[in-house]
């Protein structure tokens, strides 16, 4: 592998690569939050005690790192590049020097984002959703001067990153699919690549307008995101133009919303064929969730509004952002529903293979995340609700169930399922049992209970819940046995990924796996020399997940029709 | 006040603070049985996969229609109706103004601090200019002294309303973006700079409630708490009247 290669293989590896720093970084800024939450006077080792500006530094810098270089660049730009040519049958990605470029340009964002520590006033502390004026101007607290400069510039540079392999991959899935490959024959893995891309387009375009305009306000005075007059910190700001900070808000939420869905999508996508393939039957409803899956991608972009309920938006505007939330939880009920069912039964009577694989426990981990974090969208999706439960951890149980939890159990579902294809060899199945068991209950610990602090009024981005006077403090103090467990739960649910990595550092050093398809997968990357630069060229006959009753027998998307006349495949819409 | 017990403060069951506001136990109630839907659905979906995954393949061919679409259908006439049932409530409360006669409180928020300001005898705010805002000459909020509605205006630090009366608070900022919350009155707004919002609502029971900044506004923003003392009618009166007559003397002694 070279450095600077333009092969889609070593791309993937590079975004993966990112991927893996970033979340490394992440989840020991989570850990130094929860253990200063629970302990404010807690003292961090070579820092000393974390201090209320370090905390917000840090819990903007989390959400950075998580959102952007992990949920984002992992499922759609690193395994899009690994594996999607050879699941649509192509031996490289359209535009081979643009894709490795968007690569290093997205390292540099990633080093960009890191570097705002170790600046004067240190990394912003506005929260990932950087809300002006506070994000405007370097009075409005420590972090905001340069450090909030760096980040701005990170997230500019992964604006156009993430818009190259948005493109990258649109093209490639329109303009580079084998023979035989047609639109309804593509794995549901491939649609939701798609899907992600195509939201990406205008959602990135339009975060990277929102960022130059915002640039403009912090050094040319002018005044999109603020009123003409400002007074922050004892000092008067005039700017030119009177402008506001809720017209920031829906250019952020226009891009952060479709955010969550471009998360979360491929690992729908991914889940759907791995538990077709381990139940051994065709996914249930294969029409109908292409259909969702476009659908929850066009539905994602009209609901920003919900994230401003109580921002001061017109409240006949609230009603609509809500009536459309609420309609993404029908297509995300179908999906859960063809999972259901795609799933039952799936201990096939006599077979050889084992359903319960490791893929498939995190498959269907995610889809139990999926179900309890998802529940809860249309909850907050009522602005009466919301109005309530905004900004508390009611909010932050919701969405790190769904977007941490379920998109990350997509993604190392993504890594035991495809781990034989890339690397040739099969990560352990024990290790990788124990890793799924104990993410899943720690999971579970550590983020249900903040739906009950939600509930009890703990807001976000509190540097400290008690210690203070007043009734507020009361309220929150209330919380405090519950923050402890979290904070236990999630020492486990840190510590439990060391079992991850261990097995893949172990792996790397085991023996080579002989067999070309482990899991008796029916899609196309799985075809001898599907994943080779120089491969024979593959030819599709079918759609993908045709298997035989006993679970045993499979035709493969690239079997010729002769070679597999015997077997017979099952109608179209049917459960078996 | 003696300091709130646990008991008062928490309600059983979900963790709910207390409700004392008159808009409140229709909104807990809609919350609870989102809540106890969201379990219930919770609960049956992972019955089904669990069994799902445990038994052996059957043969039976059930339709789309049956597994997919009927089910898909009874979550489309659930949501229809809690969508229907909250928009109700929302409606009550967001779409009409505060009736004529509430009283008018002004909340504003500066990093870390909440002010509130009554327009005292006259019922009418002074004008606010953001040049003349000066903590260190006693004008946290930057009120005009040419303006003679603003004379009379009384500013607090504490939010201190009578039980029983509609309020409308109108909302505004300073600098940055903070949220006005009251959990305990179900109540939330962000204060943005550049505009004003308003809420209203009717507190219930008299008490201490807590009052936070629920939108990330800078290192201090954990500690932009106040507090919200809800006041038996008569009682309130008589803090009204004290604080308008202390204006009252203050006003005349610098114009002496
Ligand atoms: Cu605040």
């Amino acid at each position: 592998m070279r450095v600077f290669s333009t092969r889609h293989r070593d791309v993937g590896l590079g975004y993966v690569a990112i991927s893996l720093v970033a979340v490394a970084v992440g989840m020991l800024l989570s850990l130094v939050m929860r253990l200063h939450l629970t302990w404010p006077d807690w003292s961090l080792p070579l820092h000393g005690p974390v201090l209320p500006e370090e905390y917000l530094a840090i819990v903007t810098m989390h959400g950075t790192l998580m959102l952007f270089f992990v949920l984002t660049v992992a499922p759609l730009s690193g395994f899009g590049n690994l594996i999607l040519p050879a699941q649509i049958g192509t031996r490289r990605m359209a535009f081979p020097r643009l894709n490795a470029l968007g690569m290093w340009t997205m390292w540099l964002a990633l080093v960009a984002a890191l570097a705002a520590f170790f600046v004067p006033g240190g990394a912003p502390i506005g929260g990932w959703t950087a809300y002006p004026p506070l994000s405007e101007s370097p009075l409005a607290g420590p972090g905001q001067g340069a450090g909030m400069d760096l980040w701005m510039a990170s997230i500019a540079l992964f604006c156009v990153a993430g818009t190259m392999n948005a493109v990258i991959t649109l093209t490639t899935i329109v303009k580079r699919r084998c023979e035989g490959m047609t639109w309804e024959r593509l794995p549901l893995t491939v649609w939701a690549w798609f899907t992600a891309a195509l939201l990406s387009v205008p959602a990135f375009s339009v975060l990277l307008a929102a960022l130059v305009l915002l640039f403009c306000d912090r050094h040319l005075h002018s005044g999109f995101f603020v009123p003409g007059q400002e007074w922050i910190n004892g000092v008067m700001i005039e700017h030119r133009g009177d402008g506001s900070p809720l017209l920031w808000l829906h250019l952020f939420w226009f891009f952060g919303h479709p955010e969550v869905y471009i998360a979360i999508l491929p690992g729908m996508g991914l889940v759907s064929m791995v538990i077709a393939n381990f139940a051994r039957r065709r996914v249930f409803a294969y029409r109908l969730m292409i259909a969702t899956t476009l659908l929850i991608g066009l539905l994602g972009i009209v609901v920003w509004g919900h994230h401003m309920f109580v921002a001061g938006l017109n409240p006949f505007a609230g009603t609509v952002f809500s009536v459309a939330s609420l309609a993404i939880a029908l297509p995300s009920s179908a999906k859960v529903l063809s999972w259901l069912v795609t799933a039952w039964g799936s201990r096939a009577p006599g077979g050889q293979r084992k359903p319960m694989a490791t893929p498939m426990l995190y498959a269907l981990g995610f889809v139990s995340f999926f179900i309890t974090g998802g529940l809860t969208g249309p909850v907050l999706a009522q602005p009466i609700l919301d109005e309530y439960l905004h900004n508390t951890f009611f909010v932050i149980a919701h969405f790190h169930l769904i977007m941490s939890m379920a998109a990350i159990f997509g993604i190392f579902c993504a890594v035991h399922y495809w781990y034989p294809l890339v690397f040739r060899r099969q990560l352990s199945e024990r290790l990788g049992r124990w890793h799924f068991w104990l993410t899943l209950l720690a999971a579970y610990g550590t983020f249900l209970p903040m739906y009950i602090t939600g509930l009890g009024g703990e807001p976000r981005h509190y540097a400290q819940l008690n210690g203070i006077a007043g009734p507020g403090a009361r309220l929150l103090a209330l919380t405090m046995p519950l923050q402890r467990h979290i904070t236990y739960s999630a020492v486990v649910l840190i510590a439990a990924q060391v079992l991850f990595f261990w097995n893949i550092q172990r792996t790397a050093r085991g023996p080579k796996l002989t067999e070309e398809n482990p899991w008796g997968a029916t899609t196309l990357e799985w075809a001898p020399g599907a994943m080779d630069d120089e491969g024979p060229k593959v030819r599709v006959v079918r759609e993908p997940c045709c298997y035989e009753q006993d679970g045993e027998g499979f035709v493969p998307q690239w079997a010729e029709p002769e070679a597999v006349s015997g077997i017979p495949i099952p109608l179209r819409g049917e459960a078996e | 006040m003696a300091s709130l017990q646990t008991s008062d403060v928490v309600r059983w069951g979900w963790f709910l603070p207390r409700d004392a506001a008159l808009h409140g136990p229709a909104l807990d109630a809609h919350l609870m049985l989102n809540l106890w839907i969201v379990l219930g659905l919770a609960v049956l979906a992972h019955g089904l996969l669990l069994v799902g995954v445990m038994v052996r393949r059957r043969r039976a061919k059930l339709p789309v229609v049956m597994l997919e679409y009927l089910p898909l259908l009874a979550l489309t006439a659930l949501f229809a109706w809690l969508a229907t049932k909250s928009e109700q409530l929302w409606a009550s409360q967001r779409y009409v103004g505060a009736d004529p006669a509430a009283m008018q409180v002004e909340v504003t928020g500066e990093q870390f601090a909440w002010y509130f300001r009554y327009p005292g005898v006259d019922a009418a705010f002074g004008r606010t200019k953001l040049p003349l805002v000066s903590a260190a000459e006693g004008n946290s909020l930057g009120i005009d002294p040419t303006d003679p509605k603003g004379k009379d205006d009384i500013v607090t630090s504490q939010l201190v309303l009578p039980a029983g009366r509609e309020v409308d608070l109108t909302l505004r900022s300073l600098d940055v973006i903070h949220g006005f919350s009251a959990p305990e009155m179900r109540l939330k707004q962000n204060a943005v700079p550049g505009q004003t919002a308003h809420i209203h609502f009717t507190p219930t029971v008299p008490g201490e409630y807590a009052i936070l900044c629920t939108q990330v506004c800078g290192l201090g923003h954990y500690r932009m708490q106040s507090v919200l003392r809800v006041l038996p009618a008569k009682e309130f009166d008589a803090w009204l009247t004290q604080r308008e007559l202390a204006k009252a003397r203050f006003e005349s002694e610098v114009s002496r």
